[in-house]
């Protein structure tokens, strides 16, 4: 497991625009560059990167090799009803993390 | 007799040497593209806008005119939309000029995001040109672009 950080707020008011910022550990290894034995380190990479809102895909991103290492993105979105908001990356590897945040309207 | 025989012996030699050494030079030739070569930036853009005509104007490419360190530069993409069920913004992706690859990110987006405004952190290769584009649901394309200088470059060091 990977370490995943996500910063957004606990309650929001309905019709408020919630920003959410979300940070990952993770390489995100190019395939371009030479490791320490002059051969060249293979790909690994998050490829995606996904939101649902209560089951509702809300916001996605496709990641490409020029994305930083522990890649930080951050998002909008509208607080309709109070539910769990799912946070998804998938990448080589096999690799694959889900986290939950609650999100409560008023 | 021995002497052209041994004449032929090493011109075969010659050209076994000479014929091993071309192929090594055509792998290397077939592999470098590959391995670093990805389309232009034009033919990027058309890529994702199908063809269709980008406008400037509409969305704001926020990064640092001078940057550091190639590695992490943080960018921010701010698209001017109502974000409505009738007009929002469907995608915005990022691309860039001179690293081994155009694509930076692509962001999906609908109605249910508010604000169509995304930020993120990402590695430039060398100093070069950065254009963000947004699909709006009516079909038509925004850009902006900034030139970015990078003084320590990221991802093609070679060793």
């Amino acid at each position: 497991m990977a370490r995943a950080l996500i910063t957004m707020p606990k309650t929001a008011k309905r019709g408020e625009i919630v920003e959410i910022r979300t940070l990952i550990a993770h390489p995100m290894e190019t395939g371009y560059r030479a490791g320490d034995d002059g051969q060249i380190v293979p790909r690994n990479l998050i490829r995606r990167f996904s939101c649902r809102y209560e089951g509702e895909l809300v916001f996605s991103a496709d990641l490409f090799p020029a994305v930083a290492a522990n890649p930080y993105l951050t998002f909008c979105t509208l607080a309709t009803t109070s539910g769990t908001l799912q946070f998804t990356w998938d990448g080589d590897c096999g690799f694959s993390q889900t986290e939950n945040v609650v999100l409560t309207v008023t | 007799m021995n002497v052209t025989e041994m004449h032929v012996n090493e011109m075969n030699v010659t050209r076994r040497t000479l014929l091993s050494a071309g192929a090594a030079i055509g792998t290397l030739l077939v592999i470098r593209p590959a391995l670093a070569e990805d389309v232009d930036l034009p033919s990027a853009i058309k890529a994702f806008t199908n063809g269709a005509p980008v406008q400037r104007g509409r969305v704001k490419l926020d990064i640092a005119p001078l940057v550091e360190n190639g590695n992490t530069v943080p960018i921010t993409v701010h698209v001017t939309s109502p974000m409505s069920a009738a007009d929002h913004v469907l995608a915005i992706t990022v691309l860039n000029e001179k690293n081994p690859q155009r694509d930076v990110i692509t962001c999906h987006l609908g109605p249910r995001a508010g604000r169509a405004d995304i930020s993120a952190r990402i590695r430039l290769a060398t100093s070069q040109k950065l254009v963000a584009i947004a699909q709006m649901s009516d079909g038509s394309f925004w850009s902006d672009s900034a030139d970015v200088i990078v003084t320590l470059a990221a991802c093609i060091e070679t060793p």
